[in-house]
């Protein structure tokens, strides 16, 4: 989408935030019947939005049924305020959203729409972090009907999941879930926290900020409120761990552009085939060069 | 001796039914599908007690409704009438007025069953030792070196190679997937097993040798098992008490050794007489 771009005068008088009053309340809704039962998939009528299912609509709809003109936004892809789907959702909301500010910093954000990750800073209780989820239920790898797979969420039956778990140790000595990592919400239902990385999974827990997952082709909302308890499935002596950045002679990798060792690095290869490792969270390794050259200004220190 | 099944008047009819079905049907009309409506008697007004550590044999032809007791009883299929009492140390359950969500938990916990097809009770996705897990998993248990050890035991119990526990059931042999089974049935040590015709299908060898590992088990752990099938040499080999069924009817029901030896109902006489 271009910036400059201006809505034609007869779309001019499209409603704030886009939806119409009516899909607001209908999402709000069910967000407050997710934040009730932490965990719990509520089923929403998803809107056609105008872009293509599986580019974030679910995130989408959240964020422009809690955007208000005071708030300030923050759209990150993979860590990064600059890809293709943060900067389009962004110029959309900021489009439909008349005096909503949007920012690339997380502290100044009062809603944070993201995809794939949880920013490196901590949250605070006055933000909203908003994931943009493709598959909502941790059970369809096991179980291909959704009625049976709801009972199994009602009773809080996850053997079949476990045993999954249980054959990747036997396969491969450890378990092999890259993202998407089952969670278990205040001691019931099972979650598939969005694609996030296992490093992001503990931030799930007892986050002081609200967290809300939008699936639109989907159709479900669900949500860990604050300061909830969210437990990724493990057994008593294979606990849950998370990435590992550590090079051969064990030594924590550090960012190749921030120097900081305590982030979540994605690794680059170069033109010579060797590989560079750098913050995934974009904010955050600037962040980091400020606090180095000491340019970093008073509000964010 | 401890009761730990009645059942009562077990019902089971498919179709719209009608006043005449249950009249014009049975042995005695060589027929259990309704003339004037079609409705299919499966089993209608089935009664027995089970004891602790018990073998009952259910035994009859095809489509006399033996497999539609045990299904009803494991709440794979609804009952159309009729009660079951499980005694569960001092508590009593009404079986079929529990909740779906009570029914899957005693199912899990307290009832075992083996299918003559190892692919209704076994999932060929996961490894041997995995199917084991799965049921274990159900009782709560979180820890996996426990959980190994436990799916090893029960493997080596019933004589699958512990070296292949880590493969998947596809790769077996028929009777290696009974054993499979059997083990899984038992993860739980369950008070109540159900042997849906076991050993049809297996070469004579290993029939033999699955049917002496069951009556090992239920020495062993004391299990009571109701045990269907249609043939006398596995009857006459576990159960203690048999029923006979024809057409959805119980039409003798009795020990064993009288019945075999000395049938009283026509068609049993022929059953026995016919057997080789």
């Amino acid at each position: 989408m271009n910036s400059s771009y201006e809505l034609p005068l007869d779309e001019a008088d499209y409603n704030f935030g886009f939806l119409d009053e009516y899909a607001k309340r209908e999402i709000r809704r069910a967000i407050l019947k997710s934040i009730c039962i932490p965990g719990y998939q509520t089923p929403y009528a998803s809107r056609e939005m105008p872009m293509g299912r599986g580019f974030g609509t679910g995130g989408l709809q959240l964020t422009l049924s809690l955007a208000g003109p005071d708030d300030v936004l923050k759209v990150i892809d993979q860590g990064s305020d600059d890809s293709v789907n943060a900067v389009n959702l962004r110029q959309f909301v900021s489009l439909t959203c008349p005096g909503l500010t949007t920012t690339t910093h997380t502290s100044d954000a009062t809603i944070i729409q993201s995809r794939h990750r949880i920013p490196e800073q901590p949250l605070n209780e006055s933000q909203v972090l908003v994931l943009q989820v493709p598959y909502p239920d941790a059970l369809v790898v096991v179980e291909p009907s959704e009625a049976r797979r709801k009972a199994m969420h009602g009773e809080g039956d996850y053997s079949r999941l476990l045993t999954k778990l249980y054959e990747d140790i036997v396969k491969f000595r450890e378990i092999t879930i890259s993202h998407r990592y089952p969670t278990r919400i205040n001691g019931h239902y099972v979650i598939d926290p969005s694609p996030i990385p296992r490093y992001d999974v503990p931030q799930l827990n007892q986050s002081p900020a609200l967290t809300l997952f939008g699936a639109g082709r989907e159709k479900k909302i669900y949500a860990v409120p604050p300061y909830t308890n969210a437990t990724p499935l493990a057994f008593d002596d294979v606990p849950f761990r998370t990435e590992d950045f550590h090079d051969d002679r064990g030594e924590r990798i550090a960012c190749a552009r921030c120097g900081s060792t305590r982030s979540f690095l994605d690794e680059l290869p170069l033109a010579d085939g060797s590989k560079r490792w750098q913050c995934s969270d974009t904010d955050y390794c600037d962040q980091q060069l400020q606090l180095k050259s000491g340019t970093l200004t008073g509000a964010r220190q | 001796m401890k009761k730990i099944l009645e059942v009562r008047g077990l019902t089971k009819i498919y179709g719209s039914g009608c006043p005449r079905c249950i009249s014009a049907t049975g042995p005695a009309h060589d027929t259990n599908v309704c003339p004037h409506c079609g409705t299919v008697v499966a089993a209608h007004d089935v009664a027995f007690d089970l004891h602790e550590g018990e073998i009952l044999g259910i035994m009859g032809e095809s489509g006399s409704g033996k497999s539609t007791v045990v299904k009803t009883l494991f709440f794979d299929d609804k009952p159309s009438s009729g009660s079951a009492r499980f005694h569960d140390g001092e508590q009593v359950q009404e079986l079929f007025d529990l909740n779906p969500a009570e029914q899957r938990w005693l199912r899990n916990h307290k009832f075992g069953m083996v299918y003559q097809n190892p692919n209704l009770g076994l999932n060929f996705n996961v490894s041997a030792g995995g199917n084991i897990a799965e049921r274990l998993l159900m009782n709560d248990l979180r820890h996996y070196g426990d959980i190994r050890d436990r799916a090893r035991q029960l493997l080596a119990r019933t004589e699958v190679l512990s070296n292949r526990m880590d493969e998947s059931p596809k790769r077996f042999s028929g009777g290696m997937q009974q054993r499979v089974q059997i083990a899984k049935a038992l993860a739980t040590r369950p008070p109540l097993l159900f042997l849906d015709e076991v050993t049809t299908g297996l070469d004579l060898s290993v029939q033999a040798r699955i049917l002496d590992l069951i009556l090992e088990i239920q020495q062993e752990l004391n299990t009571a098992m109701i045990v269907v099938t249609h043939d006398l040499g596995v009857i006459r080999l576990l159960a203690g008490r048999t029923l006979v069924m024809k057409y959805g009817r119980v039409i003798e029901a009795g020990l064993t050794d009288q019945i075999l030896e000395d049938p009283q109902h026509a068609y049993t006489q022929r059953l026995v007489a016919s057997a080789l």
